[in-house]
């Protein structure tokens, strides 16, 4: 064949969905990515700010060939209204964390040192263990997380990333003609 | 001012253009659910449904007793339903229509609706569904049909308010005749179907999500057609979209006008008619070696309505490794999935074709055409040195593709021929002259076998004047063959050739081709035991035929077969099934074995085409 394959290295790309709020759409869309064998890095879901339309932010390890593949084949899903990429440097990006780590009398200090190092917050006490809550980007929380994790972490909770673009322009503007 | 608004409310009163059927205005009446699925079919202009009915769609049945315009068919299972409606679609170019109860029934529907959705066959199923309150709590013959089917549709909808029931069906028709068809699920709960609600057409039509593109790019029109003026080995590769688009007579024009060599897929056969001599024939694993030749070395594939199926390209990496390539089609979804696209163009072909005619005229008034005469002398020789043809085979028994042909030459082109899978379905691809769109029907995505008795007897409903074969082999024939029953009660005249080598006859190929001739589990007994010295009949297709009030015949000698066609042609009042016992040894050919080159295709066993020609 004498020809080599060029494999583009594989990316993270964040994509914003704006989808009709009908029962299973969220089951048509994750459906899609798993029969496609589609990599879903992580998925959130909620309302948008118009009534019946919830948009989805859904990131995926995807080179160009592949990620114009599943925004085809998510347009074909007939509850899908728009879809749009964000790129990292046009889009605000942004995760929560949850947190519940080791923290007794010898430690606490230094953990509420670290929170407060990562404008996290201390969302709930007890002898123990102190639950901390933060927001940012995915390398923010890892840090943070990284930071803890000598405490001793006994519980994570951690959303899929949620993103905007930057700018006054809105997603919704010219979705429904 | 004031003309601007009469036209504004004027435009609000005029029936919606994406509306399906005869588009008729009806007041509001008050009917329970039941009643406004048979009023909204009614006014889609449906007139024939295939269906069984059951407990969760029960309600429904009652006032389809009543409907003088929709004739329903009650067909033995939900399975032949599903596929009449295709057969019934592919035939008109009309949605077909299926209906089933809950549970079982829904998922006997399962594989039609991938059937269809592979194929793009415009249908919609209609399924009841256990009572509202009861969803989710496993009642009796509850299965989340909308879940199960989101995958292998186009789209699915569960109804459990009464009043979305002409909206949704609106909906459903729409979405399944429009852009690329395909299956659409309409699951309506039992409540739904019994509740109180108000009937009124039209209805409005609110799909936000739904704008397929039909016109052409006229850039991109025009960066194909330079492509097209400045090939040397152009060739013409087109698909089942072609006939879905009904834009045959278009693309005659087109073909002519550039004249190039023109390739036709399984599910495109007839799109182009085989007698016209740019017409190579089928591509492909079992495609002609002068169709395979050209794509392999074409400089310019012009896509239209294909979509490179694995069968089609063979090792995708080696696929006519020299061609660029204009892909039309009315998926933007298929464009660059499997090959990129030098010039993609999204749209209906109905329109792209004939401007892709205009365009290419105004390059050749201005700068002529490129000789491809050279191109056409190759593919001439390999079309002579190569034509499609079968051994007589050893054990003096009859040649499966002698007896498609003596169907063919005996019903011609306006006759129908609906194939199973298998090696019959490549005999009836291949021997079979194709001279029109909508003459050819089989299940050539999902390769359903079992597919051609029941999609037969949904085409004879839908061209109840024409001849229609079913082309079934004896594995494939066994597994839909109880619809023989809904075809003589109803007197849809199928012709029924079954294609016996009493085995699985292209898996017993690949098993002498690659396995050793290990013939693992595909001797069927249906004409001789698995050693082959005795005659064994299990089951006897003349008796089970009879049995179903069907005329049963048999054929066993090369001499006999002109005699017995003649027979079923002579017999329009009752279906006709005909065993023709025929050498399970013979095999298809050409063949490109599986992961290897479409160069590597073989005309014969172990014997591939010589390709360049000393001068």
């Amino acid at each position: 064949m004498g020809t080599h394959d060029i494999v583009a290295p594989e990316q993270r790309r964040t994509l914003s969905v704006l989808v009709e709020d009908v029962p299973g759409v969220l089951t048509k869309v994750s459906g899609l990515f798993a029969r496609r064998a589609f990599n879903i890095h992580s998925l959130a879901v909620g309302p948008s700010e118009l009534p019946g339309l919830s948009r989805i932010t859904v990131v995926v390890d995807a080179d160009s060939k592949l990620l114009e593949q599943i925004t085809k084949q998510l347009n074909k899903l007939i509850n899908v209204i728009k879809i749009i990429e964000l790129a990292p440097e046009n889009s605000v990006q942004r995760e929560h964390l949850l947190i519940k780590v080791k923290a007794d009398a010898p430690t606490r200090l230094q953990v509420t040192q670290a929170v407060e190092l990562f404008r996290a917050k201390i969302v709930d006490v007890s002898v123990d263990s102190l639950t901390v809550e933060a927001t940012g980007a995915p390398d923010k929380l890892n840090a943070l997380l990284e930071v803890l994790e000598p405490f001793g972490v006994r519980e994570i909770v951690r959303s899929g990333t949620l993103a905007i673009s930057r700018g006054a322009k809105s997603m919704t503007d010219k979705a429904l003609r | 001012m004031l003309a601007s608004k009469a036209s504004s409310s004027a435009a609000g009163t005029t029936v919606d253009p994406r509306l399906y059927g005869p588009g008729r205005t009806v007041a509001p009446v008050e009917v329970t659910g039941s009643q406004s699925i048979i009023r909204s079919l009614e006014e889609l202009g449906v007139t024939d449904v295939f269906g069984i009915p059951g407990g969760a769609i029960l309600p429904t049945y009652d006032p389809l007793m009543d409907s003088d315009q929709v004739n329903h068919i009650l067909v033995r299972h939900e399975q032949g339903a599903g596929h009449a409606a295709q057969g019934y679609a592919m035939v008109t170019g009309e949605v077909g229509v299926c209906i089933a109860t809950s549970g079982p029934g829904a998922t006997n529907l399962v594989t039609p609706m991938a059937d269809a959705h592979m194929d793009s066959v415009p249908m919609v199923a209609i399924t009841g569904q256990v009572n509202a309150n009861v969803i989710g709590t496993d009642a009796f013959q509850e299965a989340d049909i909308v879940g199960i089917s989101t995958p292998i549709t186009k789209h699915s909808f569960l109804v459990t308010d009464a009043d979305q029931i002409p909206k949704v069906m609106a909906e459903a028709f729409h979405l399944a005749s429009t852009g690329r068809p395909g299956p659409v699920l309409v699951d309506v709960t039992k409540s739904a179907q019994v509740a109180k609600t108000t009937f009124s057409w039209p209805p409005k039509i609110e799909l936000n999500g739904y704008r397929p593109v039909t016109r052409g790019h006229s850039k991109q029109i025009r960066e194909a057609a330079k492509l097209i003026q400045a090939a040397s080995r152009p060739v013409f590769y087109i698909g089942g979209g072609m006939i879905k688009a009904n834009a045959s007579e278009e693309f005659h024009a087109l073909a002519e006008t550039v004249g190039a060599p023109v390739v036709t897929t399984l599910m495109a056969r007839g799109a182009f008619p085989d007698s016209h001599e740019q017409n190579l024939g089928m591509p492909g694993m079992h495609g002609t070696v002068s169709a395979v030749a050209a794509l392999q070395r074409s400089d310019l594939l012009i896509t239209l309505g294909a979509r490179f199926d694995d069968r089609v390209t063979g090792q995708l990496e080696t696929f006519a490794p020299d061609a660029k390539v204009i892909h039309a089609d009315i998926d933007p979804a298929e464009i660059s999935k499997n090959r990129a696209a030098d010039v993609p163009i999204v749209g209906s072909l109905k329109e792209i074709v004939p401007e892709l005619g205009f365009a290419f005229d105004a390059l050749v008034a201005k700068h002529g055409r490129t000789d491809i005469s050279g191109w056409w002398k190759q593919l001439n020789r390999f079309r002579e040195t190569y034509p499609l043809g079968y051994a007589t085979p050893e054990d003096g028994k009859i040649a499966p593709q002698q007896v498609i042909e003596k169907i063919n030459q005996a019903s011609g082109p306006e006759a129908v021929y609906v194939a199973g899978v298998g090696q019959h379905q490549m005999w009836s691809a291949q021997f079979v002259k194709y001279e029109r769109p909508r003459q050819w029907l089989n299940s050539g995505g999902l390769g359903t076998m079992g597919y051609s008795v029941p999609a037969a007897m949904g085409a004879q409903v839908g061209n109840p004047d024409r001849v229609v074969w079913a082309i079934d082999g004896d594995g494939c024939f066994q597994m839909t063959n109880q619809e023989l029953a809904t075809c003589a009660i109803n007197k849809i005249p199928i012709k029924v050739a079954v294609i016996n080598n009493s085995s699985l006859g292209m898996v017993r190929q690949w098993q002498t081709l690659f396995y050793e001739s290990r013939y693992s589990n595909t001797h069927l007994n249906t004409s001789v035991t698995a050693e082959g010295g005795e005659v064994v009949r299990i089951p006897d297709f003349v008796k089970l035929a009879e049995a179903y009030g069907c005329v049963g015949l048999r054929c066993e000698r090369p001499e006999d077969i002109d005699a017995v066609i003649a027979e079923a042609m002579a017999i329009n009042d009752r279906p006709v099934v005909i065993d023709f016992v025929v050498s399970r040894d013979s095999m298809v050919w050409p063949m490109v074995p599986a992961g290897v080159s479409n160069s590597d295709i073989q005309f014969a066993h172990n014997l591939t085409p010589q390709w360049d020609e000393e001068d």
